[in-house]
C-alpha cells in the first residue's frame, strides 16, 4: 500500500457498499421499529458517501454530488419526522415496536 | 483540503473502522439506546470523511441535520416507545439471518464488482476546494432552483404530516358536522383499538 498516494475513489465507494450492505441487513432483521429507521439512515448515508466521492474525484469543477447529498439529507430529515410520527401512532394503537406484530395487512 | 497523503490515509482509515464498527453496533446491539448513540457516531464518522472529500459545507450541514436533529429525534422516539416487552420467538429467525447475511454479502460483492471493473474517468478535474460552499449557493439559485424550492415544501409538508400523525388530542367537535366527537373514545386512547385480539373471533 502506497503511503504517499492520496486514497483512491475505490476505498470510498467499498466503505459506502459495506455501509449500504450493514443497513439492508439491518433492514431486514430488525425487530425494534426504531432499529429500522435507523437503518434507512445508514442506507441514505452510504448513498451519500458514494455521491459526495464521485462529486470530489470526478466532477470537482461541478461538484453537482455535493448539492445533490444536500437534497438527500432534506429528504432524509423529513423522512424520520414522519416516520417517527408514524411509530409514535402505532405504538400508541399497538402497545408495541415488534415488527413482527404489525401485520394487520398481511394477507 | 490540503494535508499530506499520509495524514489523508491515516485519517481515512481512522474514520471507516468507526463507521463500520460504529454501523455494525447500530445493527447488532440489543440495547437500543447503545444502537441510538452508535448511530451518532457513525454520523460523526461520515461528517469526518465529508471534510476528507473536500466538502466543509455539506460536513457541517451533516452535523447539524443528523446529529442534531435526526439523531436526537431517534432518542426523543426510544424513550417514548422504550417499554421493555418480551418479544416473542421466531421460529425460523437464524436461517432467516443467515439467508439475508448471505444475499447482503451477495449485494457486496455485486458493488465492489462494479466499484472495481468499471472505467472511472480518472482523474476528473482539480476539486475546487473551498470554493465548494460558492459552488454549491449558484447551483441552489440557477439550476437547480425547482428542486431547491420543492425541498421546503416537502419540509413544510412532512413538518404538518408528523403533527398531524404524532398529536394526541382531536377538535372537541367534528370538524365538517360540528356534531362534538366521542371523548369518551378520544380518551380511551390507554387502551389501544388494534390490540392483538386473536382469541376472539373477529367479524368477516
Amino acid at each position: 500500500m502506497d503511503l504517499t498516494a492520496p486514497v483512491p475513489l475505490q476505498a470510498f465507494l467499498t466503505l459506502a457498499a459495506l455501509l449500504f450492505c450493514i443497513g439492508v441487513w439491518g433492514l431486514i432483521n430488525s425487530r425494534n421499529a426504531v432499529r429500522v429507521l435507523m437503518s434507512i439512515e445508514l442506507m441514505l448515508n452510504a448513498v451519500n458517501i458514494n455521491l459526495m466521492a464521485f462529486s470530489n474525484y470526478v466532477d470537482g469543477e461541478l461538484i453537482r454530488g455535493q448539492v445533490f447529498a444536500i437534497f438527500v439529507i432534506t429528504v432524509a430529515a423529513a423522512e424520520a419526522a414522519v416516520g417517527l410520527a408514524i411509530l409514535l401512532s402505532l405504538y400508541r394503537n399497538r402497545e408495541t415496536v415488534d415488527m413482527e406484530r404489525f401485520n394487520l395487512l398481511r394477507w | 483540503m490540503t494535508i499530506a497523503s499520509t495524514t489523508e490515509q491515516i485519517c481515512f482509515v481512522l474514520l471507516a473502522a468507526t463507521l463500520v464498527l460504529g454501523s455494525l453496533g447500530v445493527v447488532l446491539l440489543e440495547n437500543i439506546v447503545y444502537s441510538a448513540f452508535l448511530l451518532g457516531g457513525v454520523f460523526l464518522s461520515v461528517a469526518g470523511l465529508y471534510l476528507l472529500l473536500n466538502a466543509s459545507f455539506v460536513a457541517a450541514a451533516q452535523v447539524l441535520v443528523y446529529v442534531g436533529a435526526v439523531n436526537v429525534l431517534i432518542l426523543f422516539a426510544i424513550m417514548l416507545v422504550n417499554k421493555k416487552e418480551s418479544l416473542a420467538s421466531i421460529p425460523s429467525l437464524l436461517s432467516r439471518r443467515l439467508l439475508s447475511g448471505a444475499v447482503c454479502l451477495g449485494l457486496f460483492g455485486l458493488l465492489l464488482r462494479v466499484a472495481f471493473t468499471t472505467a472511472w474517468p480518472l482523474p476528473g478535474p482539480t476539486p475546487i476546494g473551498e470554493e465548494a460552499t460558492f459552488r454549491i449557493g449558484e447551483h441552489f439559485f440557477s439550476d437547480y432552483l425547482l428542486p431547491f424550492e420543492l425541498a421546503s415544501v416537502l419540509l413544510l409538508m412532512a413538518m404538518i404530516g408528523a403533527i398531524v400523525l404524532a398529536r394526541r388530542d382531536v377538535f372537541a367537535s367534528d370538524v365538517i358536522t360540528g356534531e362534538p366527537a366521542d371523548q369518551g373514545l378520544i380518551e380511551k386512547a390507554r387502551t389501544p383499538l388494534l390490540t392483538d385480539r386473536s382469541k376472539q373471533p373477529t367479524a368477516p
